[in-house]
Protein backbone atom coordinates (compact mmCIF):
# COMPACT_ATOMS: atom_id res chain seq x y z
CA UNK A 1 0.00 0.00 0.00
CA UNK A 2 2.63 2.44 1.18
CA UNK A 3 4.14 2.20 -2.53
CA UNK A 4 1.13 3.43 -4.17
CA UNK A 5 1.73 7.88 -3.77
CA UNK A 6 4.98 6.62 -4.81
CA UNK A 7 3.95 4.93 -8.14
CA UNK A 8 1.68 7.70 -8.53
CA UNK A 9 4.03 10.25 -8.44
CA UNK A 10 5.94 8.18 -10.97
CA UNK A 11 3.08 8.30 -13.01
CA UNK A 12 2.84 4.31 -14.00
CA UNK A 13 -0.77 3.34 -13.84
CA UNK A 14 0.26 0.27 -15.86
CA UNK A 15 0.53 -3.54 -14.15
CA UNK A 16 3.95 -4.15 -12.93
CA UNK A 17 6.22 -4.59 -15.62
CA UNK A 18 6.65 -8.48 -14.93
CA UNK A 19 3.03 -8.81 -15.65
CA UNK A 20 2.08 -10.85 -18.95
CA UNK A 21 0.99 -8.20 -22.16
CA UNK A 22 -2.15 -7.71 -22.50
CA UNK A 23 -2.88 -9.42 -25.47
CA UNK A 24 -0.90 -12.47 -24.47
CA UNK A 25 -3.12 -12.64 -21.15
CA UNK A 26 -6.25 -12.19 -23.42
CA UNK A 27 -5.60 -15.37 -25.57
CA UNK A 28 -4.46 -17.57 -22.28
CA UNK A 29 -8.03 -16.37 -21.12
CA UNK A 30 -9.85 -17.63 -24.27
CA UNK A 31 -7.82 -20.25 -25.33
CA UNK A 32 -9.20 -22.99 -23.35
CA UNK A 33 -12.90 -22.26 -24.16
CA UNK A 34 -11.35 -21.63 -28.22
CA UNK A 35 -9.75 -25.42 -27.37
CA UNK A 36 -12.55 -26.88 -26.54
CA UNK A 37 -15.07 -25.63 -29.23
CA UNK A 38 -12.65 -26.54 -31.65
CA UNK A 39 -12.20 -29.89 -30.67
CA UNK A 40 -16.48 -30.59 -30.10
CA UNK A 41 -17.42 -27.85 -32.98
CA UNK A 42 -14.84 -26.98 -35.57
CA UNK A 43 -12.92 -30.46 -35.94
CA UNK A 44 -16.38 -32.75 -36.48
CA UNK A 45 -17.39 -29.91 -38.67
CA UNK A 46 -14.88 -30.48 -41.23
CA UNK A 47 -15.29 -33.91 -40.47
CA UNK A 48 -18.71 -33.54 -41.74
CA UNK A 49 -17.38 -32.25 -44.83
CA UNK A 50 -14.97 -34.57 -45.65
CA UNK A 51 -17.33 -37.60 -44.76
CA UNK A 52 -19.98 -36.23 -47.31
CA UNK A 53 -17.70 -37.08 -50.53
CA UNK A 54 -17.77 -40.58 -48.99
CA UNK A 55 -20.00 -43.75 -49.08
CA UNK A 56 -19.36 -43.81 -45.67
CA UNK A 57 -21.22 -46.93 -42.96
CA UNK A 58 -20.05 -49.10 -40.07
CA UNK A 59 -18.03 -51.45 -42.77
CA UNK A 60 -15.84 -48.64 -44.19
CA UNK A 61 -15.39 -45.69 -46.10
CA UNK A 62 -15.06 -45.12 -49.86
CA UNK A 63 -14.44 -41.97 -52.30
CA UNK A 64 -17.69 -41.48 -54.38
CA UNK A 65 -16.99 -37.55 -55.02
CA UNK A 66 -20.41 -35.74 -55.47
CA UNK A 67 -22.53 -38.79 -55.71
CA UNK A 68 -24.14 -38.21 -52.28
CA UNK A 69 -24.87 -34.45 -53.48
CA UNK A 70 -26.15 -35.57 -56.83
CA UNK A 71 -28.37 -38.08 -55.53
CA UNK A 72 -29.78 -35.77 -53.12
CA UNK A 73 -30.47 -33.13 -56.04
CA UNK A 74 -32.12 -35.80 -58.34
CA UNK A 75 -34.11 -36.86 -55.47
CA UNK A 76 -37.70 -35.81 -55.31
CA UNK A 77 -37.98 -36.68 -52.09
CA UNK A 78 -35.33 -34.79 -50.81
CA UNK A 79 -36.90 -31.87 -52.88
CA UNK A 80 -40.23 -32.05 -51.01
CA UNK A 81 -38.22 -32.45 -47.44
CA UNK A 82 -36.52 -29.13 -48.08
CA UNK A 83 -39.95 -27.29 -49.00
CA UNK A 84 -41.30 -28.81 -45.78
CA UNK A 85 -38.66 -27.62 -43.66
CA UNK A 86 -38.95 -23.84 -45.21
CA UNK A 87 -42.97 -23.91 -44.55
CA UNK A 88 -43.03 -25.46 -41.06
CA UNK A 89 -40.15 -22.67 -40.41
CA UNK A 90 -42.18 -19.66 -41.85
CA UNK A 91 -45.30 -20.94 -40.21
CA UNK A 92 -43.69 -21.83 -36.77
CA UNK A 93 -42.02 -18.81 -36.79
CA UNK A 94 -44.73 -16.61 -37.93
CA UNK A 95 -46.77 -17.82 -35.37
CA UNK A 96 -44.25 -17.48 -32.24
CA UNK A 97 -43.76 -13.95 -33.73
CA UNK A 98 -47.43 -13.14 -33.93
CA UNK A 99 -48.22 -14.90 -30.16
CA UNK A 100 -45.24 -13.45 -28.74
CA UNK A 101 -46.16 -9.57 -29.45
CA UNK A 102 -49.27 -10.26 -28.38
CA UNK A 103 -48.33 -11.96 -25.40
CA UNK A 104 -45.81 -9.20 -24.55
CA UNK A 105 -48.56 -6.30 -25.43
CA UNK A 106 -50.39 -8.57 -22.52
CA UNK A 107 -48.21 -8.82 -19.98
CA UNK A 108 -46.97 -5.14 -20.17
CA UNK A 109 -50.15 -4.16 -19.88
CA UNK A 110 -50.80 -1.92 -16.32
CA UNK A 111 -53.25 -4.08 -14.73
CA UNK A 112 -52.64 -5.70 -11.31
CA UNK A 113 -50.99 -9.74 -11.15
CA UNK A 114 -49.08 -8.95 -14.13
CA UNK A 115 -46.11 -9.78 -11.82
CA UNK A 116 -47.23 -12.98 -11.27
CA UNK A 117 -48.57 -13.71 -15.15
CA UNK A 118 -44.47 -13.16 -16.50
CA UNK A 119 -43.57 -15.97 -14.24
CA UNK A 120 -46.29 -18.34 -15.43
CA UNK A 121 -45.48 -17.72 -19.63
CA UNK A 122 -42.06 -19.04 -18.67
CA UNK A 123 -41.94 -22.62 -17.86
CA UNK A 124 -42.13 -24.29 -21.72
CA UNK A 125 -38.90 -22.20 -21.97
CA UNK A 126 -36.78 -23.87 -19.04
CA UNK A 127 -38.68 -27.66 -18.84
CA UNK A 128 -37.04 -29.99 -20.96
CA UNK A 129 -38.26 -30.73 -24.25
CA UNK A 130 -38.29 -33.42 -24.20
CA UNK A 131 -40.57 -33.73 -20.88
CA UNK A 132 -42.78 -31.20 -22.42
CA UNK A 133 -43.52 -32.98 -25.36
CA UNK A 134 -44.77 -36.23 -23.38
CA UNK A 135 -47.23 -33.80 -21.99
CA UNK A 136 -48.35 -33.01 -25.48
CA UNK A 137 -48.28 -36.63 -26.71
CA UNK A 138 -50.53 -37.06 -23.96
CA UNK A 139 -53.30 -33.85 -25.04
CA UNK A 140 -52.52 -35.72 -28.71
CA UNK A 141 -54.01 -38.78 -27.62
CA UNK A 142 -57.24 -39.88 -29.84
CA UNK A 143 -58.53 -41.69 -27.04
CA UNK A 144 -57.47 -40.45 -23.52
CA UNK A 145 -56.56 -36.48 -24.48
CA UNK A 146 -58.30 -33.70 -23.31
CA UNK A 147 -58.59 -31.81 -27.18
CA UNK A 148 -60.06 -35.21 -28.93
CA UNK A 149 -62.43 -36.21 -26.07
CA UNK A 150 -63.52 -32.14 -25.90
CA UNK A 151 -64.13 -32.57 -29.71
CA UNK A 152 -66.26 -35.69 -29.15
CA UNK A 153 -68.48 -33.84 -26.32
CA UNK A 154 -68.84 -30.76 -28.62
CA UNK A 155 -69.86 -32.90 -31.28
CA UNK A 156 -67.45 -31.73 -33.86
CA UNK A 157 -66.22 -35.60 -34.16
CA UNK A 158 -68.13 -38.96 -33.52
CA UNK A 159 -65.20 -40.79 -32.75
CA UNK A 160 -61.54 -40.51 -30.45
CA UNK A 161 -59.35 -38.84 -33.12
CA UNK A 162 -55.68 -39.16 -32.85
CA UNK A 163 -53.89 -36.17 -33.96
CA UNK A 164 -50.87 -37.69 -34.92
CA UNK A 165 -51.70 -40.76 -37.31
CA UNK A 166 -52.70 -38.42 -40.35
CA UNK A 167 -50.23 -36.74 -42.20
CA UNK A 168 -51.87 -33.33 -42.51
CA UNK A 169 -53.22 -32.97 -38.86
CA UNK A 170 -49.87 -34.86 -37.77
CA UNK A 171 -47.91 -31.58 -39.19
CA UNK A 172 -50.25 -29.07 -37.94
CA UNK A 173 -50.07 -30.46 -34.20
CA UNK A 174 -45.92 -30.77 -34.74
CA UNK A 175 -46.37 -27.24 -35.56
CA UNK A 176 -48.64 -26.40 -32.66
CA UNK A 177 -46.44 -28.16 -30.10
CA UNK A 178 -43.12 -26.19 -31.57
CA UNK A 179 -44.44 -22.62 -31.04
CA UNK A 180 -45.90 -23.94 -28.07
CA UNK A 181 -41.89 -24.19 -26.99
CA UNK A 182 -40.79 -21.41 -29.14
CA UNK A 183 -43.39 -18.60 -27.37
CA UNK A 184 -42.22 -17.86 -24.42
CA UNK A 185 -38.59 -16.42 -25.19
CA UNK A 186 -39.94 -14.32 -27.79
CA UNK A 187 -42.39 -13.00 -25.52
CA UNK A 188 -40.07 -12.07 -22.72
CA UNK A 189 -37.69 -10.83 -25.08
CA UNK A 190 -40.37 -8.56 -26.57
CA UNK A 191 -41.62 -7.64 -23.18
CA UNK A 192 -38.25 -6.75 -22.22
CA UNK A 193 -37.35 -4.66 -25.05
CA UNK A 194 -41.24 -2.89 -24.43
CA UNK A 195 -39.86 -2.55 -20.98
CA UNK A 196 -36.96 -0.39 -22.21
CA UNK A 197 -39.11 1.90 -24.48
CA UNK A 198 -39.04 5.76 -22.54
CA UNK A 199 -42.50 6.59 -21.29
CA UNK A 200 -41.78 10.50 -22.48
CA UNK A 201 -42.31 9.16 -26.35
CA UNK A 202 -45.66 7.67 -25.07
CA UNK A 203 -47.04 10.93 -22.62
CA UNK A 204 -46.18 13.29 -26.23
CA UNK A 205 -48.26 11.23 -27.76
CA UNK A 206 -50.63 10.55 -25.30
CA UNK A 207 -51.01 14.60 -24.64
CA UNK A 208 -51.26 15.15 -28.48
CA UNK A 209 -54.27 12.58 -28.09
CA UNK A 210 -53.00 9.57 -29.70
CA UNK A 211 -55.17 6.14 -29.07
CA UNK A 212 -53.99 3.17 -27.63
CA UNK A 213 -53.57 1.45 -31.39
CA UNK A 214 -51.95 4.73 -32.66
CA UNK A 215 -49.33 4.46 -30.35
CA UNK A 216 -48.72 0.59 -30.53
CA UNK A 217 -48.29 0.74 -34.03
CA UNK A 218 -46.07 4.08 -34.39
CA UNK A 219 -44.01 4.09 -31.32
CA UNK A 220 -43.96 0.32 -29.40
CA UNK A 221 -43.12 -1.19 -32.93
CA UNK A 222 -40.68 0.63 -34.41
CA UNK A 223 -38.81 1.16 -31.08
CA UNK A 224 -38.82 -2.61 -30.77
CA UNK A 225 -38.13 -3.32 -34.18
CA UNK A 226 -34.74 -4.23 -33.71
CA UNK A 227 -35.25 -6.85 -31.28
CA UNK A 228 -38.43 -7.91 -33.78
CA UNK A 229 -36.02 -8.56 -36.12
CA UNK A 230 -33.06 -10.40 -34.09
CA UNK A 231 -35.58 -12.76 -32.50
CA UNK A 232 -37.09 -13.62 -36.01
CA UNK A 233 -34.15 -15.05 -36.85
CA UNK A 234 -32.61 -16.40 -33.64
CA UNK A 235 -36.42 -18.18 -34.04
CA UNK A 236 -36.20 -19.07 -37.32
CA UNK A 237 -32.79 -21.08 -36.97
CA UNK A 238 -34.10 -22.72 -33.62
CA UNK A 239 -36.86 -23.78 -35.43
CA UNK A 240 -34.97 -24.70 -38.43
CA UNK A 241 -33.08 -27.06 -35.84
CA UNK A 242 -35.73 -28.50 -34.24
CA UNK A 243 -35.20 -31.59 -33.23
CA UNK A 244 -36.54 -32.91 -30.19
CA UNK A 245 -40.45 -31.72 -30.50
CA UNK A 246 -40.90 -33.87 -33.84
CA UNK A 247 -38.68 -36.45 -33.21
CA UNK A 248 -40.75 -37.35 -29.63
CA UNK A 249 -44.53 -36.62 -31.16
CA UNK A 250 -43.91 -38.73 -34.57
CA UNK A 251 -40.13 -39.56 -35.31
CA UNK A 252 -40.63 -37.66 -38.85
CA UNK A 253 -44.12 -39.78 -40.14
CA UNK A 254 -46.51 -40.29 -40.48
CA UNK A 255 -45.02 -40.96 -43.93
CA UNK A 256 -42.67 -38.49 -43.55
CA UNK A 257 -45.12 -35.79 -43.39
CA UNK A 258 -42.95 -34.15 -40.33
CA UNK A 259 -39.64 -35.05 -42.10
CA UNK A 260 -37.73 -31.65 -41.87
CA UNK A 261 -34.08 -31.81 -43.18
CA UNK A 262 -32.90 -32.17 -39.50
CA UNK A 263 -34.98 -35.35 -39.06
CA UNK A 264 -34.06 -36.47 -42.44
CA UNK A 265 -29.92 -35.91 -41.50
CA UNK A 266 -30.89 -38.04 -38.09
CA UNK A 267 -32.42 -40.81 -39.50
CA UNK A 268 -30.28 -41.16 -42.88
CA UNK A 269 -26.89 -40.97 -40.39
CA UNK A 270 -27.94 -42.67 -36.76
CA UNK A 271 -30.77 -44.47 -37.35
CA UNK A 272 -29.91 -46.04 -41.10
CA UNK A 273 -26.00 -46.04 -40.50
CA UNK A 274 -25.65 -44.08 -43.70
CA UNK A 275 -22.81 -41.55 -42.32
CA UNK A 276 -21.88 -40.45 -46.05
CA UNK A 277 -25.20 -39.02 -47.32
CA UNK A 278 -26.01 -38.14 -44.01
CA UNK A 279 -22.94 -35.90 -43.78
CA UNK A 280 -24.17 -34.47 -47.34
CA UNK A 281 -27.39 -33.44 -45.76
CA UNK A 282 -25.94 -32.08 -42.78
CA UNK A 283 -23.28 -29.60 -45.17
CA UNK A 284 -26.61 -28.49 -46.64
CA UNK A 285 -27.80 -27.73 -43.75
CA UNK A 286 -24.92 -26.04 -42.39
CA UNK A 287 -25.25 -23.86 -46.01
CA UNK A 288 -28.37 -22.99 -45.31
CA UNK A 289 -27.80 -21.92 -41.52
CA UNK A 290 -24.55 -19.66 -43.13
CA UNK A 291 -26.82 -17.95 -45.53
CA UNK A 292 -28.94 -17.12 -42.41
CA UNK A 293 -26.14 -15.60 -40.44
CA UNK A 294 -25.18 -13.61 -43.10
CA UNK A 295 -28.90 -12.31 -43.88
CA UNK A 296 -29.23 -11.77 -39.77
CA UNK A 297 -26.20 -9.77 -39.93
CA UNK A 298 -27.15 -7.65 -42.79
CA UNK A 299 -30.75 -7.25 -41.92
CA UNK A 300 -29.94 -6.09 -38.40
CA UNK A 301 -27.81 -3.38 -39.34
CA UNK A 302 -29.57 -2.35 -41.72
CA UNK A 303 -32.71 -1.86 -38.82
CA UNK A 304 -30.35 -0.46 -36.32
CA UNK A 305 -29.05 2.53 -38.69
CA UNK A 306 -33.01 3.18 -39.70
CA UNK A 307 -34.24 2.87 -36.64
CA UNK A 308 -31.63 4.50 -35.12
CA UNK A 309 -30.25 2.27 -31.75
CA UNK A 310 -26.29 2.35 -31.86
CA UNK B 1 -54.19 8.80 -16.97
CA UNK B 2 -52.35 7.17 -20.08
CA UNK B 3 -52.39 3.61 -18.17
CA UNK B 4 -55.66 3.66 -16.90
CA UNK B 5 -58.15 1.33 -18.78
CA UNK B 6 -62.26 1.10 -19.01
CA UNK B 7 -63.69 -1.31 -17.24
CA UNK B 8 -64.00 -3.22 -20.55
CA UNK B 9 -60.38 -2.54 -21.71
CA UNK B 10 -59.81 -4.73 -18.10
CA UNK B 11 -62.03 -7.46 -18.46
CA UNK B 12 -60.69 -7.49 -22.54
CA UNK B 13 -56.97 -7.79 -21.30
CA UNK B 14 -57.72 -10.44 -18.63
CA UNK B 15 -59.75 -13.04 -21.07
CA UNK B 16 -57.10 -12.87 -23.19
CA UNK B 17 -54.19 -13.13 -20.90
CA UNK B 18 -56.37 -15.94 -19.89
CA UNK B 19 -56.20 -17.51 -23.19
CA UNK B 20 -52.83 -17.26 -23.68
CA UNK B 21 -52.07 -18.65 -20.04
CA UNK B 22 -54.05 -21.35 -21.28
CA UNK B 23 -52.53 -22.32 -24.25
CA UNK B 24 -48.80 -22.04 -22.39
CA UNK B 25 -50.17 -24.08 -19.27
CA UNK B 26 -52.54 -26.61 -20.51
CA UNK B 27 -50.04 -29.72 -21.36
CA UNK B 28 -48.52 -29.13 -17.70
CA UNK B 29 -51.98 -29.00 -16.27
CA UNK B 30 -53.29 -31.85 -18.52
CA UNK B 31 -50.18 -33.86 -17.33
CA UNK B 32 -51.07 -33.04 -13.40
CA UNK B 33 -54.75 -34.40 -13.85
CA UNK B 34 -53.61 -37.21 -15.69
CA UNK B 35 -51.03 -38.35 -12.73
CA UNK B 36 -53.73 -38.14 -10.69
CA UNK B 37 -56.21 -40.74 -11.96
CA UNK B 38 -55.83 -44.77 -11.62
CA UNK B 39 -55.06 -45.78 -15.02
CA UNK B 40 -58.14 -47.48 -15.45
CA UNK B 41 -60.15 -43.98 -15.61
CA UNK B 42 -58.02 -42.50 -17.54
CA UNK B 43 -58.32 -45.48 -20.26
CA UNK B 44 -62.45 -44.86 -19.30
CA UNK B 45 -64.04 -44.32 -22.78
CA UNK B 46 -66.19 -42.11 -23.94
CA UNK B 47 -63.43 -39.45 -22.21
CA UNK B 48 -64.60 -37.61 -18.97
CA UNK B 49 -63.38 -34.06 -17.73
CA UNK B 50 -63.19 -35.53 -14.68
CA UNK B 51 -62.88 -38.43 -12.23
CA UNK B 52 -64.08 -39.38 -8.64
CA UNK B 53 -61.28 -40.67 -6.93
CA UNK B 54 -58.14 -38.53 -7.86
CA UNK B 55 -55.22 -39.95 -5.73
CA UNK B 56 -51.37 -39.36 -5.67
CA UNK B 57 -50.43 -43.68 -6.32
CA UNK B 58 -49.05 -42.75 -9.08
CA UNK B 59 -46.29 -40.73 -7.18
CA UNK B 60 -45.51 -44.12 -5.11
CA UNK B 61 -46.17 -46.45 -7.62
CA UNK B 62 -43.67 -45.21 -10.51
CA UNK B 63 -40.71 -46.24 -8.53
CA UNK B 64 -41.68 -49.77 -8.76
CA UNK B 65 -42.71 -49.89 -12.68
CA UNK B 66 -39.37 -48.31 -13.59
CA UNK B 67 -37.20 -49.24 -10.65
CA UNK B 68 -34.20 -47.38 -12.31
CA UNK B 69 -36.25 -43.46 -12.07
CA UNK B 70 -34.32 -42.54 -9.13
CA UNK B 71 -31.13 -43.01 -10.88
CA UNK B 72 -32.24 -41.05 -14.02
CA UNK B 73 -33.28 -38.19 -11.87
CA UNK B 74 -29.67 -38.23 -9.70
CA UNK B 75 -28.07 -38.68 -13.41
CA UNK B 76 -30.35 -35.79 -14.86
CA UNK B 77 -29.14 -33.48 -11.84
CA UNK B 78 -25.59 -34.95 -11.98
CA UNK B 79 -25.28 -34.10 -15.94
CA UNK B 80 -26.40 -30.61 -15.58
CA UNK B 81 -24.51 -30.11 -12.64
CA UNK B 82 -21.28 -31.09 -14.03
CA UNK B 83 -21.77 -29.21 -17.49
CA UNK B 84 -22.23 -26.29 -15.11
CA UNK B 85 -19.09 -26.03 -13.37
CA UNK B 86 -16.63 -27.21 -16.77
CA UNK B 87 -18.75 -25.04 -18.77
CA UNK B 88 -18.05 -21.77 -15.78
CA UNK B 89 -14.38 -22.98 -15.63
CA UNK B 90 -13.85 -22.30 -19.36
CA UNK B 91 -16.50 -19.26 -19.44
CA UNK B 92 -15.51 -16.99 -16.51
CA UNK B 93 -11.62 -15.83 -18.39
CA UNK B 94 -12.81 -15.64 -21.90
CA UNK B 95 -15.90 -13.60 -20.86
CA UNK B 96 -13.31 -11.52 -19.08
CA UNK B 97 -11.09 -10.75 -21.94
CA UNK B 98 -13.83 -10.13 -23.91
CA UNK B 99 -15.34 -8.00 -21.44
CA UNK B 100 -12.38 -5.87 -20.63
CA UNK B 101 -9.40 -6.30 -22.47
CA UNK B 102 -8.26 -5.71 -26.06
CA UNK B 103 -6.53 -8.25 -28.17
CA UNK B 104 -5.88 -9.60 -31.71
CA UNK B 105 -8.70 -11.85 -33.53
CA UNK B 106 -11.30 -10.58 -30.65
CA UNK B 107 -14.45 -9.63 -32.74
CA UNK B 108 -13.60 -12.34 -34.51
CA UNK B 109 -12.95 -15.16 -32.17
CA UNK B 110 -16.22 -13.78 -30.71
CA UNK B 111 -18.09 -14.18 -34.08
CA UNK B 112 -16.97 -18.15 -34.13
CA UNK B 113 -18.18 -18.34 -30.59
CA UNK B 114 -21.59 -17.29 -31.49
CA UNK B 115 -21.16 -19.07 -34.54
CA UNK B 116 -21.52 -22.40 -32.37
CA UNK B 117 -24.76 -21.29 -31.29
CA UNK B 118 -26.36 -21.63 -34.97
CA UNK B 119 -25.69 -25.63 -34.86
CA UNK B 120 -27.58 -28.11 -32.63
CA UNK B 121 -26.08 -31.10 -32.39
CA UNK B 122 -27.86 -32.66 -34.68
CA UNK B 123 -25.59 -31.90 -37.48
CA UNK B 124 -22.70 -32.58 -36.14
CA UNK B 125 -24.02 -36.21 -34.54
CA UNK B 126 -21.96 -38.29 -36.61
CA UNK B 127 -18.70 -36.69 -36.47
CA UNK B 128 -19.03 -36.32 -32.81
CA UNK B 129 -20.00 -39.84 -32.49
CA UNK B 130 -16.78 -40.54 -34.21
CA UNK B 131 -14.62 -38.05 -31.94
CA UNK B 132 -16.56 -39.62 -28.80
CA UNK B 133 -15.95 -43.11 -29.55
CA UNK B 134 -11.82 -42.30 -30.70
CA UNK B 135 -11.91 -40.91 -27.33
CA UNK B 136 -13.65 -44.04 -25.80
CA UNK B 137 -16.08 -42.03 -23.95
CA UNK B 138 -19.21 -43.40 -25.44
CA UNK B 139 -21.38 -45.13 -22.79
CA UNK B 140 -20.19 -43.04 -20.20
CA UNK B 141 -21.60 -39.67 -18.89
CA UNK B 142 -18.61 -37.70 -20.73
CA UNK B 143 -20.05 -38.76 -23.97
CA UNK B 144 -23.88 -36.70 -22.74
CA UNK B 145 -21.31 -33.76 -20.57
CA UNK B 146 -18.96 -32.92 -23.43
CA UNK B 147 -21.18 -32.23 -25.79
CA UNK B 148 -23.57 -30.36 -23.56
CA UNK B 149 -20.10 -28.19 -22.37
CA UNK B 150 -19.26 -27.29 -25.78
CA UNK B 151 -22.51 -26.08 -26.54
CA UNK B 152 -23.37 -24.11 -23.93
CA UNK B 153 -19.72 -22.21 -23.60
CA UNK B 154 -20.88 -19.72 -26.44
CA UNK B 155 -24.17 -18.64 -24.28
CA UNK B 156 -21.96 -18.31 -21.44
CA UNK B 157 -19.64 -16.20 -22.28
CA UNK B 158 -22.17 -13.89 -24.22
CA UNK B 159 -23.95 -13.66 -20.99
CA UNK B 160 -21.39 -12.88 -18.57
CA UNK B 161 -19.55 -10.67 -20.59
CA UNK B 162 -22.32 -8.27 -20.36
CA UNK B 163 -22.49 -8.93 -17.08
CA UNK B 164 -18.94 -8.02 -16.39
CA UNK B 165 -19.12 -5.07 -18.98
CA UNK B 166 -21.05 -3.24 -15.82
CA UNK B 167 -18.48 -3.54 -13.26
CA UNK B 168 -16.87 -0.44 -13.18
CA UNK B 169 -13.04 -0.30 -13.97
CA UNK B 170 -11.67 1.82 -11.54
CA UNK B 171 -11.76 -1.29 -9.06
CA UNK B 172 -9.30 -2.61 -11.37
CA UNK B 173 -7.14 -0.31 -12.02
CA UNK B 174 -6.96 0.80 -8.39
CA UNK B 175 -5.73 -2.58 -7.93
CA UNK B 176 -2.79 -2.50 -10.82
CA UNK B 177 -1.52 0.51 -9.64
CA UNK B 178 -1.18 -1.23 -6.53
CA UNK B 179 1.37 -3.57 -8.18
CA UNK B 180 -1.24 -6.67 -8.41
CA UNK B 181 -1.00 -8.91 -11.53
CA UNK B 182 -3.62 -9.26 -13.77
CA UNK B 183 -4.25 -12.91 -12.70
CA UNK B 184 -4.42 -11.88 -9.36
CA UNK B 185 -6.65 -8.35 -10.02
CA UNK B 186 -9.34 -11.43 -12.10
CA UNK B 187 -9.03 -13.53 -9.16
CA UNK B 188 -9.41 -11.10 -5.73
CA UNK B 189 -11.11 -7.87 -7.24
CA UNK B 190 -13.37 -9.09 -10.59
CA UNK B 191 -14.27 -12.57 -9.35
CA UNK B 192 -15.93 -11.37 -5.93
CA UNK B 193 -17.44 -8.17 -7.79
CA UNK B 194 -19.02 -10.84 -10.12
CA UNK B 195 -20.40 -12.96 -7.73
CA UNK B 196 -23.83 -12.42 -8.20
CA UNK B 197 -23.64 -12.06 -12.31
CA UNK B 198 -21.67 -15.63 -11.95
CA UNK B 199 -24.79 -17.09 -10.36
CA UNK B 200 -27.48 -15.87 -12.94
CA UNK B 201 -25.63 -17.62 -16.04
CA UNK B 202 -24.49 -20.34 -13.81
CA UNK B 203 -27.97 -20.83 -13.34
CA UNK B 204 -28.91 -20.03 -16.90
CA UNK B 205 -26.10 -22.75 -18.11
CA UNK B 206 -27.81 -24.95 -15.63
CA UNK B 207 -31.08 -24.76 -17.21
CA UNK B 208 -29.95 -25.40 -20.35
CA UNK B 209 -27.70 -28.53 -19.02
CA UNK B 210 -30.88 -29.73 -17.90
CA UNK B 211 -32.74 -29.01 -21.07
CA UNK B 212 -30.49 -30.25 -23.71
CA UNK B 213 -30.12 -33.66 -22.66
CA UNK B 214 -32.17 -35.84 -24.19
CA UNK B 215 -30.72 -35.75 -27.77
CA UNK B 216 -27.01 -36.82 -26.65
CA UNK B 217 -28.23 -39.25 -24.04
CA UNK B 218 -30.60 -41.17 -27.01
CA UNK B 219 -27.24 -41.10 -29.30
CA UNK B 220 -24.17 -41.54 -27.71
CA UNK B 221 -25.46 -43.30 -23.95
CA UNK B 222 -26.92 -47.09 -24.60
CA UNK B 223 -26.66 -48.06 -20.99
CA UNK B 224 -29.19 -47.53 -19.12
CA UNK B 225 -27.94 -47.04 -16.05
CA UNK B 226 -26.44 -43.40 -16.63
CA UNK B 227 -29.20 -42.13 -18.79
CA UNK B 228 -30.95 -38.74 -17.94
CA UNK B 229 -34.66 -38.70 -16.97
CA UNK B 230 -35.73 -37.32 -20.27
CA UNK B 231 -34.63 -40.29 -21.83
CA UNK B 232 -35.03 -42.75 -19.26
CA UNK B 233 -38.86 -41.15 -19.05
CA UNK B 234 -39.66 -43.13 -22.53
CA UNK B 235 -39.52 -46.80 -20.27
CA UNK B 236 -43.20 -46.07 -19.20
CA UNK B 237 -44.07 -47.27 -22.42
CA UNK B 238 -44.21 -50.47 -21.72
CA UNK B 239 -44.71 -53.74 -24.16
CA UNK B 240 -48.25 -54.66 -22.82
CA UNK B 241 -49.43 -50.68 -21.87
CA UNK B 242 -48.56 -47.37 -21.47
CA UNK B 243 -48.77 -46.15 -17.45
CA UNK B 244 -49.63 -42.66 -18.69
CA UNK B 245 -50.16 -42.10 -15.06
CA UNK B 246 -46.86 -42.75 -13.75
CA UNK B 247 -45.11 -40.94 -16.75
CA UNK B 248 -46.65 -37.86 -16.16
CA UNK B 249 -46.21 -38.21 -12.17
CA UNK B 250 -42.50 -38.94 -13.27
CA UNK B 251 -41.91 -36.17 -15.56
CA UNK B 252 -43.61 -33.84 -13.50
CA UNK B 253 -41.09 -34.55 -10.42
CA UNK B 254 -38.07 -34.83 -12.96
CA UNK B 255 -38.89 -30.74 -13.85
CA UNK B 256 -39.34 -29.57 -9.97
CA UNK B 257 -35.10 -29.83 -9.67
CA UNK B 258 -35.30 -26.84 -12.54
CA UNK B 259 -38.84 -25.04 -11.77
CA UNK B 260 -37.72 -24.69 -7.65
CA UNK B 261 -34.23 -22.89 -8.70
CA UNK B 262 -36.16 -21.31 -10.96
CA UNK B 263 -38.61 -19.68 -9.07
CA UNK B 264 -36.16 -18.65 -6.72
CA UNK B 265 -33.94 -16.56 -9.31
CA UNK B 266 -36.78 -15.91 -11.72
CA UNK B 267 -36.59 -12.17 -11.47
CA UNK B 268 -32.84 -12.09 -12.15
CA UNK B 269 -32.77 -14.95 -14.86
CA UNK B 270 -34.90 -12.78 -17.03
CA UNK B 271 -33.50 -9.61 -16.81
CA UNK B 272 -30.38 -11.60 -17.23
CA UNK B 273 -31.63 -13.77 -20.41
CA UNK B 274 -32.99 -11.15 -21.96
CA UNK B 275 -30.60 -7.99 -21.48
CA UNK B 276 -29.84 -8.27 -25.02
CA UNK B 277 -33.18 -7.30 -25.68
CA UNK B 278 -32.62 -3.73 -24.03
CA UNK B 279 -30.02 -1.18 -24.82
CA UNK B 280 -28.52 1.24 -23.01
Amino acid sequence: MADVTQQIGQGTFKPKAKTLPEAVFAWLLIGPAMLFIAIIVAWPLAETIRLSFMEAGLGGEEYVGLANYQDLVESRKFHQTIVRTFYWMFLSVGLKLVLGLIGATLLNAAVPGRALFRVLVMPPWIIPMAIGMIGWLWLYNGYFGVLSGSMMSLGITDGPFEFLAYKRSAFYSAVVADVWVGTPMVTLFFLAAMQGVSRDLYEAAWVDGAGRWYRFRRITIPQIMPVIVSMSLLSAIFTFNSFEVIWILTEGGPRSATTTLIIDTYKTAISNFKFGEGSARAVIIVILLGVFALLYLNVLKFVNRKYGTK
Amino acid sequence: MMDKYTKLQTVGIYAALLVFLTFILLPFFEMFMASLRPLEHLFRSPYQFWSDDFSFQAYSDMWDTVPLLGRYIFNSVFIATSVTLITMVFVVPAAYAYARLDFPFKNASLAIFLGVNMFTGAVLLIPLYRVLRSLGLLNTYWAMIVPGVAFLIPTGIWLLRSYLEKIPKELEEAAFVDGASRMYTLRRVVLPLATPGLIVVGTAVFIGAYAQQFLFAITFNQQRELQPLPAGLFEFIGYQDVTWNQMMAAALVGVLPVMVIFLFLQKYLVAGLTAGAVKE
